[in-house]
């Protein structure tokens, strides 16, 4: 098992390496620093001015090297400091610390994620306080998301081909076809527009960054939750109508068990270990449906973050957006594995 | 003119009757629900009330229906109005079904969907947006771009046009969105670019992820490593993120989707030409004859659509729809090649595999011609959902105003120019929202019914 382990954080370490890569190389395309120059200097500046912008900013250098630079294994550019310039990594770094003299290595090992050109603050700073508002967010749509699948799942497979549940996988069908983008549309005008005239809700999740209230992040919540909740439910479904088939549960029937006991009690243990993977695997999902209700209900959370970053081409911003995915999909892929191994003593990892 | 009202003439007494029965309906249904958990004595009866009530409310739509018919159109609503529009659609679903039903013994697993009512019903909703792509041009009272018109911005449904012109359409439909344009049209039109772009998306990624996965599953060693590795790279990248590096102005201007589509367009090519040349090797002449067609025609269309470079000037795509074609392919091939590759690593044990073995085939006729085609029932289930979630994807390209220009009437594009006012002027995000739903779960809905119909042969 620990070498399993292992082994898996080994081929993390690889494919982070190689996206984050992939990312700088993308930011850093030539048309991307001229964007970045632009919109960070004025519109109308000539060629050479970006050029020079560019120089002066470090961007000038080989790629490798300044991915080496944010990476931190390679000594910082420190700007030309008798000149007075600050534009370097490095002597912002050690401006914020209040330190004389720059740190040759400031990159992402040293801990120092850069500086946002966006939102004129450290990218650190940025990303934890957007962290923790969309962790709100993922907290409450999962709370209303996993339990109500789950219901679902088990009512739907405990009696295959019931009404009750060609019913249910009908809805769930319908969920699964329900991208946050419609969903979130329709919610508005139905709970918050004049049109339908309910107006139970708000359409904007603005205010929920002062504190949380049922009208401001119900819809946000039920949004995330509704997309994913037919998905986990599917497979609950699958996985307890096919534990139902078992021999064992045919014994506790020929026992004499009651129906209700057998499903309580022989049936949703080994029912629940699927649904288990397949929800942990859910949070890379859930980051576009994350992007799209923040977009749409105004939230300024990680997603907010992502757009905003993309579209100022702010490139630490956007690094570290996507070391924080990544993170996110490698490690729930890792758990998901490690939690099936250990919930089903049938699978052995060798 | 007034503006229309939803039911035309006969909808002030007919609504109210219609409304009551549509509660007693539901009354009925939630009765029937609590007497199967509570009380099961009282079970036939309250049966018998969901099949009164449901008779009932289909009266009301049938009434709504005659009056339709019988009434002058002037007289009539905006939704019947806006179904006489639909007619070549109505016309080629009609002909469909009868003809489907009438043969479905004789039509294999297309046949058994209609045993199936879901199935139907999937189906109904995919070949009604399928029909009204391709009679778009017949439905369209107006042109889905160029016709702005005065004092038409933001107009609720069935608003009479102010001064309409000898032969124009005189209402918009479904009222105006915030550029004074015909939403009715505009999601009519929508169909057209969505189902242009995402079932040949699909189509592109299945040969990208068959040409990859399948040699991945049988051959397996270091070429499955790295292909898994790569897979899994993708895979793990959120498609969001990927969506905002890659599909952006400045990445087009670099041409970084012509190379991409240079790639992946080559894939088809290449799996038609081992299929034909793994088939015919023992037939010199069929083959030069298949194996030269195929590589004739796909360079040409590989010229035209990658390199937009066509000799004879009659294909190319533009580089806003180039790189959302790209992007969604190259988003979907990984999962496809990943499904291919399990396919294939449990087919590749049967006998019918160590038959062919030992009668000394080649590697790629086993691949292609003894797992591939057992391999048809899961990839079809796999192909209808597929087109589902690339629809879906294309609506979050166009709700971030990422590469179809602004103008296209793609429905994620209208939802993005709409969402800004949503609560003032509904209608122009609403209705194609409802589109990409009811498209998505036509085909959700038969995939279903296809995965049921085939696991019962």
């Amino acid at each position: 098992m620990a070498l399993f382990i292992l082994r898996r954080l080994g081929v993390m370490v690889a494919s982070m390496l190689c996206m984050t890569f992939i990312v700088f190389a993308l930011t850093n395309l030539p048309a991307n620093l001229e964007k970045l120059a632009k919109t960070q200097a004025g519109t109308r500046m000539t060629d050479a001015q970006v050029q020079s912008w560019l120089a002066r900013g470090g961007y000038a250098q080989p790629m490798l090297r300044r991915y080496g630079e944010w990476l931190g294994v390679v000594p910082g550019h420190a700007g030309d400091a008798s000149a007075g310039e600050t534009a370097g990594r490095c002597a912002r770094a050690a401006m914020q610390a209040g330190l004389d003299r720059a740190p040759r290595y400031c990159g992402v090992l040293q801990g120092n994620w850069g500086y946002s050109t966006k939102f004129r603050a450290p990218v650190g700073q940025v990303i934890a306080e957007r962290l923790a508002r969309t962790g709100v967010l993922m907290f409450w749509a999962f709370a209303v998301m996993v339990p109500l699948a789950l219901v679902i799942g088990v009512l739907a497979g405990m009696r295959e081909g019931s009404a009750t549940d060609r019913t249910l996988s009908t809805v769930s069908i319908a969920s699964t076809s329900t991208p946050e983008y419609v969903s979130g549309v329709i919610f508005v005008v139905v709970f918050a527009s004049s049109m339908v005239g309910l107006k139970w809700f708000s359409g904007s999740a603005k205010s929920a960054v002062d504190g949380i209230t049922f009208h401001n992040f119900t819809l946000p919540v039920a949004t995330i939750a509704l997309y994913g909740l037919g998905y986990i439910a599917r497979m609950t479904r699958a996985s307890m109508a096919e534990v139902m088939t078992a021999q064992y549960i045919r014994t506790a029937r020929l026992k004499g068990v009651g129906f209700r006991a057998i499903v309580l009690r022989h049936a949703l243990r080994n029912a629940l270990i699927a649904p288990f993977t397949i929800i942990m695997l859910q949070f890379p999902w859930l980051l576009t449906g994350v992007v799209i209700v923040e977009e749409l209900f105004v939230y300024p959370g990680f997603g907010n973050a992502l757009v905003e970053g993309a579209q100022n081409n702010d490139i630490e911003l956007l690094m570290a957006v996507s070391v924080v995915a990544v993170v996110v999909v490698l490690i729930t892929q890792l758990i998901s594995d490690i939690g099936y191994a250990l919930l089903n003593p049938r699978i052995r990892v060798t | 003119m007034d503006p229309l009202s939803w039911t035309g003439a006969p909808g002030p007494w007919l609504n109210p009757a219609l409304g009551v029965a549509v509660l007693a309906l539901a009354g009925a249904v939630v009765a029937h629900a609590l007497a199967r958990i509570f009380a099961s004595g009282a079970q036939p009866i309250t049966r018998r009330a969901v099949w009164v009530t449901l008779g009932a409310v289909a009266l009301g739509g049938l009434a709504h229906l005659a009056g339709a018919l019988v009434l002058a159109p002037d007289d009539t609503g905006i939704i019947a109005r806006i179904s006489a529009r639909f007619w070549p659609v109505w016309a080629a679903l009609g002909i469909t079904f009868a003809l489907s039903l009438a043969l479905r013994r004789r039509l294999g697993l297309y046949g058994h969907l209609f045993e199936n009512p879901m199935g139907m019903i999937g189906l109904g909703l995919v070949l009604f947006w399928v029909f009204t792509a391709i009679f778009a041009d017949l439905i369209v009272p107006f042109d889905p771009v160029a016709d702005v018109i005065s004092g038409m911005k933001n107009k609720p449904p069935g608003t009479a046009l102010r001064a309409p012109e000898p032969g124009q359409y005189g209402y918009y439909l479904l009222g105006g969105d915030a550029l004074a344009r015909d939403v009715f049209s505009r999601v009519v039109m929508g169909a057209r670019v969505v189902l242009g772009i995402a079932p040949a998306a699909t189509l592109f990624a299945f040969m990208v992820g068959i040409v990859l996965g399948v040699p991945a599953g049988y051959l397996g060693g270091r070429i499955d490593t790295a292909l898994a590795f790569v897979a899994n790279l993708v895979l793990a990248f959120p498609v969001i993120l990927l969506f905002f590096l890659l599909v952006t102005p400045e990445i087009i201007a670099m041409g970084v989707p012509t190379y991409m589509a240079a790639v992946l367009f080559l894939f088809p090519i290449v799996f038609l030409v081992i299929l034909w040349n793994a088939r015919f090797h023992t037939r010199p002449v069929l083959r030069a004859v298949t194996v030269g067609l195929t590589v004739l025609v796909g360079g040409w269309l590989y010229l035209g659509l990658a390199w937009d470079a066509d000799p004879l000037g009659l294909i190319s795509i533009p580089g806003g729809v180039l790189i959302v074609f790209v992007a969604v392919v190259f988003v979907n091939a990984p999962t496809v090649f990943r499904i291919v590759r399990g396919l294939t690593l449990d087919i590749r044990t049967r006998d019918y595999v160590a038959a062919a073995q030992t009668r000394g085939e080649g590697a790629w006729y086993i691949m292609l011609w003894e797992i591939l085609p057992n391999a048809r029932g899961p990839l079809l289930v796999d192909f209808c959902l597929r087109i589902g979630y690339t629809t879906i994807l294309l609506g979050t390209l166009g709700f971030f105003g990422l590469g179809l220009p602004p103008d296209s009437p793609d429905w994620g594009s209208s939802i993005n120019a709409g969402r800004g006012l949503l609560q003032f002027f509904p209608f122009p995000p609403l209705v194609p929202a409802v589109a990409i739903m009811s498209l998505v779960l036509g085909l959700n809905l038969l995939a279903d019914a296809l995965r049921q119909e085939s696991l019962r042969d």
